[in-house]
């Protein structure tokens, strides 16, 4: 194909870059009065010209967002975890036996990847609240764990299928437990599906709102979502001191966001066509 | 976040450059999904009881909770109750004869089909920008994927403060003397679900944008040669090479953009809480508020099996009709 720079990849060049600087334009806004004082008289475009981290103060202590950073964290790391460990050994039978039973199961699995949330979700919050365990983080990771298993074991499933069976094979040869050939040998090759289960599956859990809107409300917990949600409503007429609490909520994702850029974009990729 | 199932034993997505996945060795492991037990006739042994604590999750969240849905909807249970009444379908016929929720099923599928179509539109541009030559595509992708990865309802309370009557875009407006174009974006019952409608699409556009991309680049390079030897413009490179083969990448982002578009909620919760005059109103919004406002929890899981319905719907009509469009372009 053509590799010259051509006046026509010029004309590409500068129309992406103006899209780009459009879309970038509300988080400029958000950075630009995040920063300003809220008796400043500046225009909102204009760069803020003596920046304060006072905002920030305000809704860091406000908001609670510690505790909230805290909650989202361990929420986010716990149902990730389980839902990396079940769905990665629930694939394995779905991949491995050839019985009947198995294709039945993989169907079944695969009906949650259609069932809308929605769904699940009231009647599920009745038996939640029957246990006692409205309010309680728990509820959110017993939520997530259930939730995701069927995505996750559709990306695995279809992994294990082109994996070859020699390694495991070999490792049972050698008299390896079932469970230990798939601790040692299967799960570590499973290793660029698992990265992208993992980014996939996080990025869901760390966003939602819904969930702990209902199973959090009137509790003292909240997830970072909900925090600032609560945040907002509080200090509505102060948009400087919100957008200080926007970016608060949204830096974590972004760092992890930049860091990972590669692996997130292909994951996204490759997860999509696995 | 659900996906389109696509099976391994689709033939035209099996053996693609890019989409084999590597195993651990690092080489790829191209050779054809191998039926089980491989060739050799060897069978792995998975003890099935590994399938039980994901299977047992599942149940418990999805399966058994969705089941029970299809039958509470057919009930006049109020959510606390130990008893309630079967009342048939009339949950449906009050759906169907309240106007709110009426409005808002309707509602709910314009924004998705409108989602749809803006969001894969604008994507697929953005793709066919960053996968040409440009000397900041790398950065670009980066910078466009990266609203998608924000928090949904924290990008929703952004954009209500950008849009408000003396927000950002009205100053922007002004300052480039387009105050002629300002409005109450929010506010303003004929341009608040439009609005939204944008705020989705301007943080999503970048993840259709990356699939779209993987698409591209699994699209072999000795084609395009041999459309520049045979005088091919790019438009009619566009036409007759790219879009064809984007077929897959295309089904996956239409089927995620509109079963997204059905679910809408944080971004119409955070921005307009459903007004003005519940003219954004959504199914997901008004299952909210009839199970946790008013109590009418019955009837919000009606609302609940309408949207699944939809779902399900949207989701085989555009399975079918894809499949047939890729089978044809392969």
């Amino acid at each position: 194909m053509n590799r010259r720079y051509t006046g026509r990849t010029f004309a590409t060049e500068v129309g992406m870059v103006v899209v780009a600087l459009v879309i970038a334009f509300p988080l400029y806004i958000l950075v630009n009065l995040a920063f300003r004082d809220r008796s400043s008289q500046q225009s909102l475009l204009t760069p803020t010209s003596d920046p304060t981290w006072a905002n920030f103060s305000t809704a860091w202590n406000d908001a609670d967002l510690g505790k909230a950073l805290l909650t989202s964290t361990f929420v986010t790391v716990v149902s990730v975890v389980i839902i990396v460990a079940v769905s990665a050994l629930a694939a394995y039978v779905l991949a491995r036996v050839t019985k009947r039973w198995s294709r039945l199961m993989f169907a079944l699995f695969m009906v949650g990847l259609l069932l809308p949330f929605q769904l699940a979700l009231l009647p599920l919050y009745s038996t939640i609240r029957d246990l006692g365990l409205i309010g309680s983080v728990w509820s959110l990771i017993l939520f997530y764990s259930g939730l995701q298993v069927p995505f996750a074991t559709f990306l695995y499933t279809g992994f294990l299928r082109a994996l070859p069976l020699d390694y495991e094979e070999a490792a049972m040869l050698d008299g390896c437990s079932p469970l230990r050939a798939f601790t040692r040998v299967v799960f570590p090759l499973l290793r660029p599906i698992t990265g992208t289960v993992i980014i996939l599956n996080a990025v869901f859990v760390w966003n939602d709102f819904l969930t702990p809107l209902l199973y959090l409300s009137g509790s003292t917990t909240a997830t970072m979502p909900l925090a600032i949600s609560t945040f907002v409503a509080q200090y509505s007429s102060n948009y400087n001191v919100v957008f200080a609490g926007l970016l608060i909520g949204i830096i974590p994702v972004l760092v992890v966001y930049f860091a990972m850029q590669r692996s997130i974009i292909k994951g996204f990729s490759g997860g999509l066509k696995a | 976040m659900t996906l389109p199932t696509h099976t391994e034993d689709d033939p035209t997505r099996s053996g693609r450059a890019g989409g084999a996945p590597e195993d651990g060795a690092g080489r790829p492991a191209s050779r054809p999904a191998r039926r089980r037990p491989d060739l050799l006739g060897r069978r792995s042994r998975a003890p099935w009881w590994f399938l039980l604590p994901g299977l047992a999750l599942y149940a418990f969240v999805v399966l058994v909770p969705s089941v029970r849905g299809g039958v509470l909807a057919f009930t006049d249970w109020n959510g606390i109750s130990e008893t309630y009444d079967w009342i048939g379908f009339d949950n449906f016929v009050k759906l169907w004869n309240t106007e709110i929720a009426r409005d808002a099923l309707v509602r709910t599928v314009i924004i998705a089909v409108a989602v749809t179509i803006i969001q894969n539109a604008i994507g697929l541009l953005l793709a066919l920008g960053v996968n040409s030559h440009i000397k900041s595509r790398n950065v670009l992708r980066v910078l466009l994927f990266a609203p998608a990865v924000l928090t949904p309802v924290v990008v929703a309370y952004l954009w209500r403060n950008l849009l408000a009557p003396t927000g950002a875009v009205n100053s922007f407006l002004d300052a480039v003397g387009l105050d002629g174009l300002q409005r109450e974006w929010l506010g303003d019952s004929r341009y608040a679900m439009w609005s939204i409608v944008m705020i989705v699409v301007w943080q999503f556009a970048g993840y259709s944008m990356v699939i779209f991309l993987a698409g591209l680049q699994s699209i072999p390079q000795e084609i395009y040669e041999a459309a520049e030897l045979d005088g091919a413009s790019r438009f009619r490179r566009f036409t007759s090479i790219e879009l064809p083969l984007l077929a897959p990448a295309t089904t996956i982002n239409l089927m995620l953009s509109i079963i997204g578009g059905i679910k809408l909620f944080d971004q119409v919760y955070a921005t307009t809480g459903g007004g003005p005059a519940n003219s954004t109103q959504t199914l997901s919004t008004l299952i909210y508020r009839y199970a946790f406002n008013s109590g009418q929890f019955a009837f919000a899981i009606a609302l609940a099996v309408v949207l699944t319905l939809l779902v399900a719907v949207f989701a085989a009509a555009q399975y079918n009709l894809l499949r047939r469009a890729e089978r044809k372009a392969s």
